[in-house]
């Protein structure tokens, strides 16, 4: 498939994540494989409970006990870290892999001026003393464009507005300049006019730097500003993965239709935008064959049963029987009948 | 800082003067200090001009401020009983408690803290199940009954320690210390372990569960992810944030501690101010209880004051006075 020159930065391969429970496993994420090439922004959406964060947090090694990675594979670069003893995948974190979590206002040690928590991390991973890590620490401030940055670098978080926190995390994410920086849900937590201003920050400097971003978040807006590819998942599956602009502008399978049609346009005069009915199941309630069968609108018998796999429709790939080989097709019709 | 310094010493003003009413009317309503002070064949002129000596006689408003600003002078009266100044019994059985007080809330905190943060690490080994099991008995075992068990072990069956009294003492000037001599550090140990080990299992309890609250915080799981080892996120980031509540109580204990030393005193027979203020206790020897009173009132509200203090030292969110953005200087 892929030769060598275009080897994928990240691969994900049937990933399968469980939470052991007394009435058995609960599979939170199923069976999902992905890849994110050098530089590129994958857009992971979904809703809550999707399993889009602990998908980003299975990559970094960071499942919190008892959910466990129960099959599949996570390469980098080739190299498989999903089952490295802990002081491996701790010395992958940071320098290869940077994170950045949704909430800027508790993702930093209150107790730790920021200095201390940019310096502690940059010594961590680079061979560097005391003084240079901090003219590090100042550079990478300036880089995310904290106003004032060497007065400011001694500050503790809590002086430190929501959108500025944010940016010291971002510095902290991108200390050791990573490869790959897992961004769950950045800007949920900041005012909308912040967001906007992290999301391009984000992008600038992942271009600068060649660095990829896995950006999760249930924000559509989001991902069509920034993202390059994007994920649609739904009840711990891709329901549908390709393009960016293909998927806001001609989403295929029914579930991200339906997400797109939520979404408000300025100028398109609309009376009310379109909701999808029902939400979605629990983990212990996934119904069998396709997860959205009951509240899909082109919902067959074969999609109670069947459970669909990933195909290739036209640039994307879709995990819906709507895009089966041309014989299907006229299910499209056939359901009309029910 | 300042303000709050200010507003803090005015508050501790505010109780000191609380607890020396309450001490002053002790003289009020046990019993009349005079017919404990006279012979029985004593006239009534005699008894006059005591009471005339006395200051009995006056306003009381007027007695309460002459006490107020004697007991604040360090001036509580003679002992009914030693016919010496209160002041100076105390001082000589000061240093007595306050060392086993000490060593007592040493022993606690350095054994409690590591055991604290270990078994919140490893919530699941073998190892904190069988400590956290243990410190059931620290907490739930009566003090006598600890300190009674430990002499038996420890004095009559091994021969090692010694069962009572503070050993030999080394005098620095008027301090009598027990940690200048062999003997004096082979008696404090039996008695100071029995004082502090109900501290120890309490604060080893609060620094686990503290630790299990804050290792569930974000900035750990950023921390993590951060790639810093284990040592940095355990005894950096999540044990310094466990901080604020933890010197809070043993703040608060090592008050307890020095008040409450009485009962390992009395099994230890170890002559500090709580041996002091039990024989005043049954001899109603009114001024040392109204000086022990306020003096333990006095550690309370001077160890309050430090903690405060150290939550500045700890928290920089509490810190006002930096200045935010060059703002206000």
């Amino acid at each position: 498939m892929s030769n060598s020159n275009e080897q994928p930065l990240l691969s994900v391969r049937n990933l399968r994540i469980e939470f052991p429970t007394r009435r058995g496993d609960l599979v939170a994420v199923d069976d999902i494989s992905f890849d994110i090439a050098p530089g590129e922004i994958l857009g992971v959406v979904g809703e809550s409970g999707a399993g889009k964060s602990l998908t980003g947090a299975a990559i970094i090694g960071l499942l919190e006990p008892p959910g466990r990675i129960a099959q599949g594979e996570i390469l980098l670069e080739g190299r498989r870290i999903d089952n490295l003893p802990y002081e491996e995948i701790r010395a992958i974190r940071g320098r290869q892999i940077g994170a950045i979590f949704q909430d800027p206002l508790t993702s930093l040690n209150p107790l730790y001026s920021v200095s201390r928590q940019l310096i502690e991390t940059i010594r961590t991973h680079l061979p560097l003393n005391e003084r240079q890590a901090r003219d590090r620490a100042l550079e990478l401030l300036e880089e995310v464009g904290i106003p004032g940055a060497s007065e400011r670098i001694d500050h503790y978080p809590h002086q430190f507005s929501g959108g500025m926190r944010q940016r010291v995390v971002i510095a902290l994410a991108l200390c050791a300049e990573p490869r790959l920086i897992i961004a769950d849900e950045p800007t949920t937590a900041l005012d909308v006019s912040i967001q906007a201003q992290i999301i391009s920050l984000l992008k600038r400097l992942c271009h600068e730097h060649g660095t990829a971003v896995m950006l999760v978040t249930h924000d559509m807006g989001v991902i069509a500003e920034a993202a390059d590819r994007v994920a649609v998942m739904y009840s711990g599956r891709i329901a549908e993965i390709g393009p960016v602009q293909e998927v806001v502008r001609a989403a295929k399978h029914p579930y991200t239709h339906g997400l797109m049609g939520s979404i408000p346009h300025i100028g398109h005069h609309v009376d009310q935008l379109t909701q999808i009915q029902g939400s979605m199941p629990r983990l212990q309630e996934i119904p069998p064959g396709c997860a959205f069968n009951p509240r899909c609108e082109n919902v067959t018998d074969r999609c109670r049963v069947e459970r669909p796999n990933l195909q290739a429709a036209a640039h994307s790939e879709v995990a819906c029987h709507l895009f089966d080989a041309p014989r299907d097709n006229s299910q499209m019709e056939a359901r009309a009948g029910e | 800082m300042i303000a709050f310094l200010i507003r803090r010493l005015l508050q501790a003003i505010a109780v000191m003067a609380v607890v020396a009413l309450c001490a002053f009317f002790m003289f009020q309503f046990v019993g009349d200090p005079v017919n404990q002070m006279v012979g029985e064949d004593a006239t009534n002129e005699d008894r006059e001009y005591l009471r005339e000596q006395l200051g009995l006689n006056d306003p009381i408003p007027v007695q309460f401020a002459n006490f107020a600003i004697k007991a604040a002078q360090g001036d509580f009266g003679v002992s009914y009983q030693h016919k010496r100044k209160v002041s100076i019994l105390i001082l000589e059985r000061m240093p007595a408690t306050l060392e086993l007080a000490v060593t007592a809330a040493i022993i606690a905190a350095l054994l409690g803290v590591p055991a604290g943060v270990y078994t919140g690490l490893r919530r699941f080994g073998f190892t904190s199940k069988l400590i956290m099991t243990l410190s059931l008995v620290g907490i739930s075992l009566p003090t006598f009954l600890i300190g009674i068990l430990l002499i038996y072990l420890f004095a009559v069956i091994l021969g090692w320690l010694p069962s009572f009294g503070r050993g030999e003492v080394v005098k620095l000037g008027t301090w009598e210390t027990n940690y200048l001599s062999v003997s004096g550090l082979k008696s404090i140990i039996l008695p100071a372990v029995t004082l502090g080990l109900f501290q120890m299992t309490f604060i080893m309890r609060l620094i686990r569960s503290e630790m299990l609250e804050v290792l569930r915080a974000d900035f750990i799981k950023f921390a993590r992810a951060r790639g810093l080892p284990n040592r940095l996120v355990h005894y950096g980031h999540a044990l310094k944030n466990t901080l604020v509540p933890v010197i809070t109580i043993i703040g608060l204990q090592l008050g307890s501690l020095i008040a409450f030393a009485i009962i390992t005193e009395t099994v230890f027979q170890w002559p500090g101010m709580g041996q002091l203020f039990l024989q005043a206790v049954q001899v109603v020897d009114i001024p040392i209880m109204a000086a022990y009173l306020i003096l333990i009132a006095f550690f309370f509200v001077v160890i309050n004051l430090i903690v405060d203090m150290l939550y500045y030292v700890v928290d920089p969110r509490l810190r006002v006075d930096l200045p935010s953005g060059g703002g206000h200087g």
